[in-house]
């Protein structure tokens, strides 16, 4: 990773991730808004592949803007917003001030730390990621597959179940959970 | 050879602008896009770290993966909240939401 072309790969594609984010942020329609995510997500995987990360970059793929991608498009198309009044709540100042807050901090420390630096010829990454997932990390591995099981059962009892259907005459604001479609 | 500082600026910034999105966005949806943000930011930092500081042992990127399979969890889950969330106000506007607040 040294050389001109590494070092200005690694600058376009700082430009190209930081750019899309900021268009996350700052687009006025939600679906803008997930293509430029996708976008983010791709820059960021060939960013992986530049830190010799390849099976994490392709996991990026796969998962990120393939997957979550299309799982935020749906999400959006079944949750259609009518009203074109503003995209932000009342804590547009104080999100401003904590993202600077973050950034800032967290560039301080990065350039205040002594950082041991190793040699950076890094290995092939996909059979040593998979011999640290199935001997020091099966436990990990195998309770991220639970993990995975339980949480696909659980959209599917919360999108597909009947309804919350709590009694319709109660007062209050709980009178609004009754279920309003058939 | 691109110094370690330059990439955890750059995962600094990504991760504030997370920040952001998920303090000042009304709409569900884009605070769920503004937490993968977040998340991904966090990966940077596991994988430069992994390959900066430690490149023979592959810890750094065992975390990225691991943090990759709960995100994709978190999404599914989060989003199926919204969509019933969606069915029963419908709206999608965090702001109108206040089930919880008596």
């Amino acid at each position: 990773m040294s050389g001109v072309g590494p070092v200005s790969a690694f600058y376009v594609l700082a430009v190209l991730s930081i750019g899309s984010a900021l268009m996350v942020m700052a687009a006025r329609s939600i679906i803008h808004a997930v293509l430029f995510l996708v976008l983010f997500f791709v820059s960021l995987a060939a960013m992986f592949v530049l830190l010799s990360a390849d099976f994490v970059a392709v996991a990026q793929l796969l998962v990120y803007a393939g997957a979550i991608g299309v799982l935020v498009v749906f999400a959006i198309l079944l949750t259609p917003s009518r009203e074109q009044r503003g995209m932000e709540t009342k804590f547009v100042g104080p999100g401003l001030l904590a993202g600077a807050v973050v950034a800032g901090t967290v560039i301080f420390i990065a350039f205040n730390t002594n950082w041991p630096t190793a040699s950076n010829d890094f290995p092939s990454t996909v059979d040593a990621i998979g011999q640290a997932l199935l001997n020091r990390w099966a436990l990990p591995f195998e309770i991220a597959s639970v993990l995975l099981i339980a949480a696909m059962i659980g959209a599917i009892v919360i999108v597909g179940g009947r309804g919350v259907d709590l009694d319709p005459g109660a007062a209050g604001p709980s009178a609004r959970l009754v279920r309003r479609e058939r | 050879m691109i110094p370690l500082q330059q990439v955890l600026v750059l995962s600094a910034l990504l991760f504030s602008l997370g920040v952001y999105g998920v303090l000042a966005r009304r709409n569900a949806v884009l605070i769920i896009m503004s937490v993968e943000l977040m998340l991904n930011a966090v990966n940077i930092n596991f994988i430069a770290f992994a390959v900066y500081l430690a490149p023979n042992k592959v810890v750094g990127l065992v975390f990225a993966i691991f943090v990759i399979v709960v995100a994709a969890a978190e999404a599914g889950l989060a989003l199926a909240i919204i969509l019933r969330v969606y069915r029963n106000e419908r709206t999608a506007n965090v702001d109108e939401v206040d089930l919880l607040k008596w």
